[in-house]
């Protein structure tokens, strides 16, 4: 075939004068996530459904638990929805990690990672800007929940700053989950599987937990499920800090389910895009 | 099999320009390296041989045609030379930097447009722009300015607002374009540019592209089209399985397959067959019919009058006869053994 001149050897590469640079400064890498993450909110704004998502759907789960089921489970459904917005907090934060899935599942069928990979800028930047983009959806949703808990009725019996702990701590737990939404996004490649997800997984973790009805007439086998879930732990953890109530140890379980989840799924995910993609 | 040579020794000696008359990319800039050049490409998937050895070489300033059926690793390669796939085996230099080694400078002198057109749907053409600019580190204003200024340039400005999932399969290929261009890159990379799209955006594009070359880009061009690479490509890579099968200018490739080809069409259709045995046996080589025109390959001069006076002793008159250069699509079939897509295929396939 065709002889071609051995090319230079640049194991050492020379540097010339206006040659660009090497890599991305850490103030360049932190610039492009904000940009990705802006991105991520811009495409809020031109997609009314997922504004919907974000505030109609968190609301309606509150006013349908605590009409329909509140009164039966706890009385009353001033009762209930004291009980129960933790929890309802909890799942919300939860479904809403599907977000960083679908969104980069739509980026690799689109084309859109392709573009991104192939701009001189920092690897990680298109993900980090994407849950960072995430962050910012679940803080969205967070203050939904609790203005229309307070609308209801709900009382924040403790202090400013524990409140400011549980934002703390639901972005902490929800960015260390969205290592799974990662690795799912890259391996099912179509948004569309994304939402299949959703109800397979995420539907019998949120509900198997005491997020909305307390435990004790649950069967002993699944109370026992119930009380280690992730789920369970950090609504308890979320009444605590909103209501009162035992914190420390939901929280500290809170906590390292999401580094066992950051740590299982977060070198799976980077493994899948480093060879998936 | 047509040798790329790169004597770069030869640069200083008043031969070298002559020496590289075969030689299509490497003849524009004597002297300048390349700014794309590859060297036994590999890569599988699994069990399947994408890249087999695959070697290109595209001068600066030029664009360098890179043909070949579907399936013929030309996403691939441009993958690799784009850093966006890691090559089993081989190297490439794409603007003097190492891919594997240097990856991050040689994204700073590219510009990719893939196969399906990168823009992020659920944005506007502005904010698609602004936000390559954005990332490229370009201050609000500044990618503000750029963003409008390539809107311009493409015709999309009174579509800049809306969100690029209302565009029609044009517009998004122009966005697109646009969008690789923000960084004002050195060295673009087409993969299948036009493909699905109607005659007249085709043409546009087309367009736009000699006006990159004219602005000094160097542009890797991958195409099923022969048409797509005859009116665009200085050079031409032939692509097949994964190995390059021919290299050369689209003037170079044709002439080689045959240089010309002799057509005849007799004026009585039931002397067709005649014709084509007459016309084969002196030629060598295998006639083909179609509609009433019998073709064979002519290797030289003198084959013409000898199957014209051939012809006339056995009494066949004939209607037309026409000595021409064989097409890129001859061209193709010669070196591959099999027929290229043709625009139209396409369009049925679809």
């Amino acid at each position: 075939m065709s002889t071609i001149r051995d090319l230079p050897d640049t194991a050492a590469p020379t540097v010339r004068a206006g040659d660009p640079p090497r890599r991305v400064t850490p103030a360049q890498w932190a610039g492009q996530s904000v940009t990705m993450a802006w991105r991520s909110i811009v495409q809020i704004k031109h997609n009314p459904s997922e504004l919907l998502d974000l505030s109609i759907q968190p609301i309606m789960f509150v006013l349908l638990f605590t009409f329909v089921f509140g009164g039966a489970i706890s009385g009353s459904a001033d009762d209930y929805l004291q009980f129960a917005l933790g929890g309802l907090i909890a799942q919300n934060a939860l479904f809403l990690t599907i977000y960083t899935a679908t969104g980069l599942a739509t980026d690799l069928q689109k084309g859109t990672f392709d573009r991104f990979r192939s701009l001189p800028i920092a690897r990680s930047a298109p993900l980090t800007g994407r849950i960072l983009g995430d962050v910012l959806r679940q803080l969205w949703s967070l203050v939904v929940l609790l203005a229309i808990g307070v609308v209801l009725g709900f009382r924040i019996t403790t202090s400013p700053l524990a409140v400011v702990a549980a934002f703390g701590l639901l972005v902490a737990f929800s960015v260390a989950f969205s290592w799974t939404s990662v690795l799912l996004g890259v391996l099912a490649r179509d948004p569309e599987k994304v939402q299949i997800y959703g109800f397979t997984v995420l539907f019998p973790l949120t509900f198997a937990s005491n997020a909305f009805a307390p435990t004790r007439t649950m069967p002993g086998w699944l109370q026992a499920w119930v009380s280690i879930n992730p789920v369970s732990r950090m609504a308890d953890a979320l009444r605590g800090l909103l209501v009162g109530g035992p914190v420390a140890a939901n929280a500290v379980a809170t906590l390292l389910w999401g580094v066992a989840f950051a740590a299982v799924f977060g070198p799976l995910a980077v493994w899948a895009l480093r060879t998936r993609v | 099999m047509l040798s790329i040579r790169t004597d770069v020794r030869g640069r200083d000696g008043p031969g070298a320009e002559m020496s590289m008359t075969t030689v299509g990319p490497l003849c524009h800039g004597v002297g300048v390296p390349p700014a794309i050049e590859a060297e036994g490409l590999v890569k599988r998937f699994g069990a399947t041989t994408a890249l087999a050895g695959a070697s290109l070489s595209a001068a600066e300033g030029t664009v360098l045609g890179v043909l070949g059926p579907n399936g013929a690793g030309k996403t691939t390669a441009t993958r690799v030379l784009a850093t966006l796939l890691t090559p089993d085996e081989g190297r490439a230099l794409v603007g003097g930097h190492d891919v594997l080694v240097e990856p991050h400078r040689v994204r700073s002198l590219i510009g990719l447009t893939g196969q399906y057109a990168g823009v992020d749907e659920a944005l506007t053409g502005t904010e698609n722009l602004v936000l390559i600019a954005r990332l490229l580190g370009q201050r609000r204003g500044a990618a503000r300015a750029r963003a409008a200024e390539l809107l311009e340039q493409f015709g999309l400005t009174d579509a800049g607002g809306r969100a690029a999932r209302t565009y029609s399969g044009g517009m998004r290929r122009r966005l697109d374009l646009a969008a690789s261009l923000v960084g004002r890159p050195r060295i673009l990379f087409l993969d299948e540019p036009t493909t699905g799209l109607d005659p007249a955006s085709r043409n546009e594009l087309w367009g736009m592209v000699r006006t990159l070359t004219d602005d000094g880009v160097t542009v890797l061009l991958t195409t099923q089209y022969l048409e797509e690479a005859d009116q665009l490509a200085d050079d031409i890579v032939v692509i097949d399985r994964g190995a390059v099968v021919a290299t050369g200018t689209p003037d170079d490739l044709k002439a080689r397959a045959g240089a010309a080809v002799l057509q005849m069409r007799p004026t009585a259709p039931e002397q067709v067959p005649i014709v084509a045995r007459v016309a084969g046996e002196v030629a060598g080589a295998a006639p083909t019919v179609e509609q009433g025109t019998v073709s064979v390959p002519a290797g030289d001069e003198a084959l013409m009058p000898a199957v014209v006076r051939r012809l006339d002793d056995v009494g066949v008159r004939l209607a037309e006869l026409t000595l021409r250069r064989a097409t890129l699509d001859e061209v193709f079939l010669a070196l591959t053994g099999h027929r290229a897509v043709t625009q139209d295929d396409a369009k049925e396939a679809v």
